[in-house]
C-alpha cells in the first residue's frame, strides 16, 4: 500500500507495539482522543489500540527522556517524542549525559534501548522550531543517528531501531511528513512509497544511492536528497552526470558507499539544511580527504545553510535553505574552474 | 522514639547489620582517604563520612531487587546495596575486575546486576531516570520500588520539579530520598532556598513529604521502610528529607573552610555510628566486645580488597574500544 512518511512511521510502531509488549510510547499530546497524535499526526489514533502503551506527559522534556532512559534499562524498549527537534535541548543532558553514556560507564552491564523521534527542518516557524540539529550529535558517541527521506525508509528504518539494543535517535523532516488536514505543510515534498506487506527492516548504518552519475557526488539526507535530485535534473541538461547518495544514517556514517562513488566521479558536494560551520558537510569531507585525497579532482565543497539561526521572513528562508538553483550553480563553478 | 521497642521489633540481625553496613561505609572511606592523599589512588572522590546513616537506613529497607540511583557521592550508596569492598576498591583503582570495568570510577560505580544504576554525577540528573525505572515496574506490573538519592543542592534543579511531577501523575513505585547535608559544595542551603525543609516541596506535587533524622539510622530506616511499602503497595512516591551532615570537605582535599566550627561541632555530636553503637550497647542487643569483633573483620576485609585492587589488571588502552555499543563497532 501507498502510505505518506507519517503514515508508515504509525503503522512500524503500531507493528511494532502489536509484536513485542515492552514497546511503548513517551511525549506530549500524543494519545490525546480528538487532539493532534503528537505533533505531526504520527501517532494518531494509537491509543485506540494501545491504551495504556501511549503515554501522554506533562510538558517536560527532561522527565520524557528522562523516563525513556529508566524504562529502557528496566526491559522496557520506549519511543519517546519530542514535537519539535529544537526541544531536545531542554533535555539534552538526559540524551548525551545519561541516555549515550550509561552503558559504557556501566562497563557493558545494563543497556538503553531508547528511540528518540525529532522532527527537524526550516519551516515557516522563525528560529526555535526549524533548527536541524543533526550536527549537534555527530560528536556524540553512545547513539546511533538516522534520517530517513522516503516513506519506505521510514518504516524500515523505525522497526530497525526499535530492535536495536542501543540507542537510536530518529530525525524527520517536516515538509516530508505528508499529513494532511490541518496539520498540512505549506512547500511539502511528497516522500510517500508503496510499503511492502512483509515484515521488514532498513539496516541503520546504510546509506543508498538515489540516482547514477559520474562525474560529481552530491551527498545530502532528509529534504536535501530531493533538492539535490532536483539539482541534478538541472545539470543532466547541461550534460553534467550527478550522482546523488542519500546518507539515510548519519551516524555511523556510510563511508565506504561515499567513497566508492568519489573515487568514481573524483569530485564530492555535500548538501545540508543546517548551518555550514561544524556541519555534517564537514565531518564528510574530512573523512573523504584523509581516506583518499588523490582521488580529488576538484575541492570538496560545502552547501549549507548560512551561518545564523532561520529567520522567519519567507524571503530570507528561502535564502536560507539550499534551493536546486543554487545547489546546480555551485556544482557548475566547480566543474568549469577544475 | 522508644528505642527499646523498636530494636525489638526490627530484630537482632536487622540491628546488627544496620550497624554494620554503617562502619563499612566510615572505615572504607578512611581508607581511602588515607589512599588518596598518598597519592596511590588516581581521579577525585567525594565522601560519605557522617552521612552513613542515610545509605544504610534506606538500603536496609528495600528488597535485593530494587534499585537505586546514586550522585557524584556514591561509595555509601554502592556498599549499602550490597556491592562488595573489591569491586568498588578495584573500580577506584580504574581496574578491569572494578564494578564498571574501568570505565566509571568514583563518580560512576554502580552494578545493576545488584539494583545499583552506575552512579549519575550530574546534579539531579538520575531524579527523571528514577521516574522511568519505576515506570517500568509499573507498565510490566512487577512489585519493585526505585529509589533515587539526590542532594539539597539538587532540590533546585529542573529535573528535580518534572521528575517528582511526573511520579507522582503516574503514581510510579519511586521514592526520592533527599541527603540534605547542609551545603552544596561549598554553598549553605539556607544561601538558596528559601523554605526550611526541601521535604515542604512535596506538596506542591501532590506527594507525601517525609522528614527523617539522617544521623538516626533507626529513623531513617522506619520513615523509609514505610515509604517503601507504599510505593510498592501502589500508595504512591514519596519525598523523604534526611537531614544530615557530612564529616568532610566536598571533594579531594577540600577542608570545608566554609563550615562554622560551631556547626561541625553541632553535629560532630550527632555522629550516626557513636550514637548507634552506644544505643546497641546500653539497650543490651549487642556487647561492646561483639561489636569490636566485628569491627575488626571489616579492616581485615578491606586488606583484602585493597590487595585486590591494587594487584588486578589494569585494562589495555584499545579497551577504550569496547562496552559503548552492542550492535556495532565503535567507528574509529
Amino acid at each position: 500500500m501507498k502510505l505518506s512518511i507519517a503514515e508508515a512511521l504509525r503503522k512500524a510502531i503500531h507493528d511494532e507495539m502489536e509484536r513485542d509488549s515492552s514497546v511503548f510510547l513517551i511525549g506530549e499530546d500524543i494519545g490525546i482522543p480528538g487532539g493532534f497524535g503528537g505533533a505531526f499526526t504520527v501517532t494518531l489514533g494509537l491509543e485506540k489500540d494501545f491504551r495504556d502503551r501511549v503515554i501522554d506527559t506533562p510538558i517536560s522534556e527532561i522527565g520524557i527522556f528522562g523516563a525513556a532512559c529508566g524504562a529502557a534499562i528496566m526491559g522496557m524498549r520506549p519511543i519517546a517524542d519530542v514535537q519539535y527537534g529544537d526541544f531536545l535541548f531542554c533535555a539534552m543532558d538526559q540524551v548525551v549525559n545519561q541516555i549515550a553514556k550509561l552503558r559504557y560507564m556501566s562497563g557493558g552491564k545494563l543497556k538503553v534501548p531508547v528511540v528518540m523521534r525529532a522532527p527537524v527542518g526550516v519551516t515557516g516557524r522563525g528560529a526555535q522550531h526549524a533548527q536541524n540539529l543533526e550536527p549537534y550529535f555527530l560528536s556524540c558517541p553512545g547513539i546511533k543517528i538516522v534520517a530517513p527521506s522516503t516513506a519506505y525508509d521510514a518504516y524500515g528504518l523505525l522497526k530497525a531501531a526499535v530492535r536495536d539494543d542501543d540507542p537510536v535517535l530518529i530525525f524527520e523532516h517536516k515538509l516530508l511528513y505528508g499529513a494532511k488536514g490541518a496539520r498540512k505543510e505549506e512547500g511539502a515534498i511528497d516522500g510517500s512509497s508503496e510499503i511492502p506487506e512483509e515484515d521488514y527492516t532498513v539496516p541503520i548504518g546504510e546509506g543508498i544511492k538515489r540516482r547514477e552519475g559520474k562525474d560529481v557526488t552530491i551527498v545530502s539526507h532528509l529534504l536535501m536528497v530531493y533538492h539535490s535530485l532536483q539539482a541534478a535534473r538541472i545539470l543532466e541538461d547541461e550534460g553534467v552526470s550527478c550522482e546523488v547518495i542519500d546518507l539515510r544514517t548519519l551516524w555511523p556514517l556510510d563511508i565506504d558507499l561515499i567513497i566508492k562513488s568519489v573515487k568514481k566521479t573524483g569530485r564530492l558536494v555535500i548538501v545540508e539544511e543546517s548551518p555550514k560551520q561544524g556541519g555534517i558537510g564537514a565531518e564528510v569531507s574530512a573523512q573523504v580527504s584523509e581516506k583518499i585525497p588523490d582521488y580529488l579532482i576538484s575541492p570538496i565543497i560545502r552547501i549549507a545553510a548560512p551561518n545564523t539561526p532561520a529567520p522567519f521572513s519567507p524571503v530570507m528562508e528561502k535564502f536560507y535553505i539550499p534551493q536546486p538553483e543554487r545547489i546546480a550553480k555551485e556544482i557548475r563553478e566547480i566543474i568549469e574552474k577544475y | 522514639m522508644d528505642y527499646k521497642k523498636i530494636l525489638k521489633n526490627i530484630g537482632k540481625d536487622k540491628a546488627l547489620n544496620l550497624y554494620r553496613k554503617m562502619v563499612e561505609i566510615r572505615s572504607f572511606e578512611e581508607r581511602i582517604r588515607f589512599l588518596f592523599l598518598e597519592g596511590k589512588m588516581p581521579g577525585t572522590i567525594h565522601q560519605y563520612i557522617g552521612m552513613e546513616a542515610c545509605a544504610v537506613g534506606v538500603c536496609l529497607a528495600l528488597e535485593d531487587d530494587d534499585v537505586i540511583a546514586s550522585t557524584h557521592r556514591p561509595h555509601g550508596h554502592a556498599i549499602a546495596k550490597g556491592l562488595t569492598f573489591k569491586e568498588i576498591m578495584a573500580e577506584l583503582y580504574g581496574k578491569t575486575t572494578g564494578c564498571c570495568k574501568g570505565k566509571g570510577g568514583s563518580m560512576h560505580m554502580g552494578n545493576i546486576n545488584k539494583g545499583m544504576l552506575p552512579a549519575i554525577a550530574i546534579v539531579g540528573g538520575n531524579l527523571p531516570i528514577v521516574v522511568g525505572m519505576a515506570l517500568a515496574f509499573k507498565l510490566k506490573s512487577e512489585k519493585r520500588v526505585a529509589v533515587s538519592f539526590f542532594g539539597d543542592g539538587a532540590s533546585n534543579e529542573g529535573s528535580f520539579h518534572e521528575s517528582l511531577n511526573m511520579a507522582a501523575v503516574y503514581n510510579v513505585p519511586a521514592v526520592f530520598v533527599c541527603e540534605n547535608n547542609q551545603y552544596g559544595a561549598s554553598t549553605n542551603i539556607k544561601k538558596v532556598l528559601k523554605i526550611k525543609n526541601i521535604a515542604d516541596r512535596a506538596k506542591s506535587y501532590g506527594m507525601k513529604g517525609i522528614i527523617a533524622d539522617g544521623m538516626d539510622v533507626l529513623d531513617v530506616y522506619l520513615k523509609a521502610k514505610k515509604a517503601i511499602d507504599d510505593a510498592r503497595e501502589g500508595k504512591g512516591p514519596a519525598l523523604l528529607e534526611l537531614k544530615t551532615f557530612r564529616y568532610c570537605g566536598h571533594s579531594r582535599r577540600d577542608p570545608s573552610n566554609y563550615i562554622p566550627k560551631e556547626e561541625k561541632g553541632f553535629w560532630a555530636k550527632k555522629d550516626p555510628i557513636k550514637s548507634y553503637k552506644r544505643l546497641l550497647i546500653n539497650e543490651s542487643v549487642f556487647s561492646g566486645k561483639e561489636l569490636e569483633k566485628m569491627e575488626k573483620d571489616i579492616e581485615g576485609r578491606l586488606d583484602e580488597a585493597i590487595d585486590y585492587a591494587q594487584n588486578s589488571p589494569d585494562p589495555k588502552p584499545e579497551d577504550t574500544f569496547n562496552d559503548l555499543y552492542i550492535s556495532m563497532e565503535v567507528p574509529r
